[in-house]
C-alpha cells in the first residue's frame, strides 16, 4: 500500500517536471526554427552587410539585404516611445500607490490593466483612422502615418507593463521607512523622492525594460501606423519600417525558401535577440537588486 | 501627515530664549515659512503632475473606446453578425470572422491550458530553489517577452511546414497556445499561491500524500483563479493578430471552418485587411469600425469578467 502510493507521488512529480520543462522546450524550438530558417540567407550577405548594410531591396535584381535601416527604425520608435511611456507609466504608478484614495486607485487600476488587454490590432487602427489625420492637420505633415504616431501608440501599449510592475515595487516599501522619513520633516514628495523612489527602483528598472521589450517587438501598430519607408529616418515624423512590420508586411510575398524568406527569418532572429537581451537585463535586475528589507538600502 | 507652520521647528531656533532672540527667532522663522511654502508649493505643483499623467494613462482606453463605439455602433446589426461577406467584403457580415476567432482562441486555451496548470503545480508545489527553478521561470519570462510576430515566423516553419499542417485552425491555435502558455502559468501560479498553506499541512497531516492533496484540497480551492487565468488566456489569444497572419488566417473563404485543417478568416485580420490592403479602404470603413467594435466588446468583456471576478476571490480570501 505504502509503497504504490509512492510510486504514484513519484510519477506524478516526475510527470509534472516533464510538462513544466515544455516552457523551455517552446523557447528552444522557436530558436531552433528561427536559425534553420534564417542562417542560409547568410550564404548570400555576411552577417555585417546584413546587420550594417543600408539598403534593403529585397525584390530588386540584384537584390540588397541590409536590416540597418529597420534595426534603426525599430530602435528610434522604442526610444521615441520611452521617452513618452517611461513618464506617465512612473507616475501613474506613483499617484495609484502612494496618492490616490481607494475609491479612485480602484477605477483607475483596471482602466490602465484593460488598456493592456486592447488587442494591437485596435490600437493599430485608431493611430491610422483618428491620430493620423489629426497628426497631419495639426502639424501639416505630408503624412499622419509616421514614427511619431506609432510611438506614440506603441507608449500607451507599454504604459500598463511599466505601471502595473513599479506600483507593485512602490507599495512593497515598508511603510517604517517611508514614516522614518516624514518624521524627520520631509515633505510627501522629499520623501517620494529620497526614501520610496531609491527603494524601488529596481522594480521599476525592471517594468521599464519590459515595457520597451514589448514595444520593440510589437508588430501591428508599427505595421500599421509607422509608414512603412525603409530609409533612416532623419526627423521624428518621417515615416519609418521597423523590423517587425518588414517581417509581417513582406513574408506573405516572399517566395518560399527564397533569399527574401530567409532573410525575413534572419531578421526575425535579430528581433528576437533584441527581446531576448531586454527579458535577461530585466530579470537580472529583478533577482540581483531585490529589496529585502530595510537592511539592504 | 502635512506638518503645519506651528509644529515646524528648526535648528537654532529651538534654543532662544532671551528677548532679543525672540525677534531673531521671528526673522529665521519668516525665512523658514518662506522655504517650507516654497517646499509645499513643489509638492503640490508635482503631484498635479502625477495626477495628470495617471488621467492621461485612464482616460486613453476610454477615448479609444469612445471612438470605436461612435463609429462602429452602426454597424453593428444582426446581418453584419450572421452573415458572411459579400461583394469584395463592401457588403455583408462578419459570421465567418467571429467563428474563426472563437474556434481559434478556444484551441488555444485547450493546448495551453492543461500544459500551463500542470507547470504552475510543479513550480508552486513541488519545485525546490535552485538552478532548475531558476531556468525554468526564466524560460516562462522570455517566453512571454517573444514578439508576437516572431511566433508567427516559428507557426509558419514548425506547424504550417515542417509538420506539414498548412495554413490552418489548427496551426494556428498551436501558434497561439505557444503564445498564451506564459498568461496560463503566471494566473495559475497566483491561484495557487493564495491557496493558505493550513489546507495543504491539514490535508497532509491527516495523512494524504502530497498528489492527494494538491488533486483534492489545493486545485479545488485554486479552481476560480485558474479559471480566471484560462479567460485572460482565450482573450488574449483571440486578439493577436500577427501569430496567425502566417500560420491560420486567410483573406477570404467563403465557408465556415469544417475541419481543424481549413484555413480560416479571423476578427483581427479581417480588421487590417480591410484597412489596408483592400481596394475599398473607405467605402469598408464603417465595416472595418464594426469589427474593431465586435472584437473589443469581445476582449474587453472577457477581462472585464476576469478583473471583477479576480477581485472578488482575493476579497473573499482576505476575509
Amino acid at each position: 500500500m505504502a509503497n504504490k502510493r509512492n510510486t504514484t507521488e513519484k510519477t506524478m512529480r516526475a510527470f509534472f517536471f516533464s510538462v513544466a520543462t515544455a516552457s523551455i522546450a517552446i523557447l528552444f524550438m522557436i530558436m531552433l526554427f528561427l536559425f534553420m530558417e534564417g542562417i542560409p540567407i547568410f550564404k548570400e550577405v555576411s552577417v555585417s552587410d546584413f546587420i550594417f548594410g543600408k539598403y534593403w531591396y529585397p525584390t530588386s535584381d540584384p537584390a540588397d539585404f541590409g536590416i540597418f535601416p529597420l534595426i534603426l527604425a525599430s530602435l528610434a520608435v522604442t526610444a521615441l516611445s520611452s521617452a513618452i511611456a517611461i513618464p506617465l507609466g512612473v507616475m501613474t504608478a506613483v499617484y495609484l500607490a502612494e496618492l490616490a484614495s481607494r475609491r479612485v486607485a480602484e477605477i483607475v487600476k483596471p482602466l490602465v490593466e484593460l488598456l493592456a488587454a486592447l488587442p494591437s490590432v485596435v490600437i493599430g487602427f485608431f493611430g491610422m483612422v483618428i491620430v493620423a489625420p489629426f497628426l497631419q492637420e495639426v502639424f501639416n505633415l505630408p503624412t499622419g502615418l509616421n514614427m511619431f504616431n506609432a510611438a506614440l501608440m506603441l507608449a500607451f501599449m507599454s504604459i500598463p507593463t511599466i505601471t502595473s510592475i513599479s506600483e507593485d515595487a512602490i507599495y512593497s516599501v515598508p511603510t517604517a521607512l517611508k514614516e522614518g522619513s516624514m518624521a524627520l520633516g520631509a515633505t510627501h514628495w522629499e520623501t517620494l523622492l529620497r526614501v520610496i523612489l531609491p527603494a524601488s527602483i529596481s522594480g521599476i528598472a525592471t517594468g521599464v525594460i519590459l515595457g520597451m521589450s514589448r514595444a520593440i517587438g510589437e508588430t501591428m501598430v508599427v505595421l500599421m501606423v509607422a509608414g512603412g519607408a525603409t530609409m533612416i529616418p532623419g526627423s521624428i515624423f518621417d515615416p519609418v519600417r521597423p523590423m517587425p512590420a518588414s517581417i509581417a508586411a513582406e513574408m506573405a510575398e516572399a517566395p518560399f525558401r527564397g533569399d527574401h524568406y530567409y532573410a525575413l527569418f534572419a531578421t526575425g532572429i535579430v528581433l528576437f535577440l533584441f527581446t531576448l537581451l531586454f527579458n535577461i537585463i530585466a530579470d537580472q535586475i529583478a533577482h540581483r537588486y531585490r529589496q529585502v528589507g530595510e537592511a539592504s538600502l | 501627515m502635512d506638518i503645519t507652520n506651528e509644529e515646524y521647528v528648526e535648528g537654532p531656533v529651538e534654543k532662544t530664549t532671551t528677548g532679543k532672540a525672540v525677534r531673531e527667532k521671528s526673522e529665521i522663522q519668516k525665512a523658514v515659512d518662506a522655504k517650507h511654502a516654497g517646499r509645499k508649493l513643489t509638492e503640490a505643483v508635482l503631484f498635479t503632475l502625477f495626477r495628470i499623467a495617471a488621467a492621461i494613462c485612464g482616460l486613453a482606453l476610454l477615448i479609444i473606446v469612445f471612438f470605436m463605439i461612435k463609429n462602429g455602433w452602426s454597424a453593428i446589426t444582426w446581418e453584419f453578425l450572421t452573415e458572411v461577406p459579400r461583394d469584395s467584403m463592401t457588403k455583408g457580415g462578419i459570421l465567418p470572422c467571429i467563428v474563426g476567432t472563437i474556434a481559434l482562441s478556444f484551441g488555444a486555451i485547450l493546448i495551453a491550458l492543461p500544459i500551463g496548470v500542470a507547470s504552475a503545480i510543479y513550480l508552486n508545489e513541488y519545485a525546490k530553489p535552485g538552478r532548475i527553478l531558476r531556468i525554468i521561470r526564466l524560460s516562462i519570462n522570455n517566453l512571454a517577452g517573444v514578439p508576437s510576430v516572431v511566433f508567427g515566423l516559428f507557426g509558419l516553419a514548425f506547424f504550417v511546414i515542417y509538420l506539414d499542417m498548412g495554413v490552418s485552425l489548427a496551426a494556428g491555435a498551436l501558434t497561439l497556445g505557444a503564445l498564451s502558455l506564459p498568461v496560463i502559468i503566471g494566473a495559475t501560479e497566483e491561484a495557487l499561491k493564495s491557496v493558505p498553506d493550513t489546507y495543504r499541512e491539514a490535508s497532509l497531516g491527516l495523512g494524504a500524500t502530497k498528489w492527494q492533496t494538491i488533486y483534492r484540497v489545493v486545485l479545488p480551492a485554486a479552481l476560480p483563479g485558474v479559471l480566471t487565468g484560462s479567460i485572460l488566456g482565450i482573450s488574449r489569444a483571440a486578439g493577436e493578430t500577427a501569430p496567425i497572419m502566417f500560420t491560420a488566417a486567410v483573406f477570404y473563404s467563403p465557408d465556415l471552418p469544417s475541419s481543424v485543417f481549413d484555413e480560416i478568416m479571423a476578427l483581427p485580420y479581417h480588421i487590417y485587411v480591410l484597412a489596408t490592403a483592400g481596394t475599398y479602404i473607405d467605402q469598408t470603413r464603417p465595416l472595418q469600425y464594426g469589427t474593431a467594435l465586435v472584437l473589443i466588446t469581445l476582449v474587453l468583456g472577457m477581462n472585464l469578467i476576469a478583473i471583477i471576478w479576480r477581485g472578488r476571490l482575493r476579497r473573499k480570501l482576505n476575509k
